[in-house]
């Protein structure tokens, strides 16, 4: 289960996840992310309600990340203990802002 | 403690599989960061058996995931601190060891996502072995906790 509330203001959006960024869910946030990210500059997600990464949720933000890296920034915030370790065994802690 | 759940080997009985994992480290007493990596590993595991364990492959003999099917098993062991996970199925026989590591310092511009889950499975748990024995695959996966 994922809930995605997304706050949208021009270029800016904020993405804020809730439950699991899985399998099962990471197509659902990447209909959501594709159909705002052309109008993007300034991307944020809020992953304080986030309790579970796979590879298949990095999936999704490394190829978000790659379009937005061409047309804006992109960051990540209030990242968990338990994901912050996934971003660090993977080496994505190197390549995604997380603030 | 020993338990085994059975399913076709199908995306949708991921989480099915899912709850049966939560409930047993539940029942164990299990912490929230070992228990993230044990999800996330029966995930990363339970994902390619499904694609790949029963897929048929195309004229030139290239693997088209999710056709075909057939069963799996998810084994788990919890004795001496010790949790074990056994995947078994009677698909094409794959060693997923063998595959190479991802160069996890690249770029995002280079950084490619394949190999990435089995990378996760190798470096969040203690000890990892796969045989191929009377034609089934058996991966047992064993973290400390």
């Amino acid at each position: 289960m994922l809930n995605i509330n997304i706050l949208k203001d021009g270029g800016k959006a904020v993405y804020s996840l809730e439950g699991r960024l899985d399998t099962s869910t990471a197509p659902q946030l990447e209909e959501a992310v594709n159909g705002n990210i052309s109008e993007l500059n300034d991307l944020s997600f809020d992953f304080a309600k986030l309790e579970y990464i796979s590879s298949a949720g990095l999936r999704v933000l490394l190829s978000t990340q790659k379009t937005m890296n061409k047309q804006g920034k992109m960051v990540i915030k209030n990242v968990s203990e338990e994901v912050m370790e996934i971003f660090d065994v993977t080496g994505f802690s190197d390549i995604l802002t997380i603030e | 403690m020993k338990k085994t759940f059975e399913c076709e080997a199908k995306i949708e009985n991921l989480n099915t599989a899912t709850a049966f994992l939560e409930e047993t480290l539940e029942e164990i007493g299990c912490g929230m960061k070992q228990s993230m990596q044990l999800c996330v590993a029966l995930e990363e595991i339970f994902v390619n058996i499904a694609h790949y364990a029963y897929a048929k492959t195309d004229s030139s003999g290239k693997i088209i995931p999710d056709t075909g099917s057939g069963q799996m098993s998810l084994t788990l062991v919890a004795e001496d601190g010790k949790v074990y996970m056994i995947f078994e199925d009677e698909g094409i026989p794959y060693n997923p060891l063998e595959k190479a590591d991802p160069d996890v310092t690249l770029s995002v511009e280079d950084r490619e996502i394949g190999g990435l889950g089995i990378y996760m499975v190798k470096k969040s748990m203690d000890d990892i072995t796969y045989e191929n024995k009377d034609g089934k695959n058996i991966l047992t996966l064993m973290k400390k906790l």
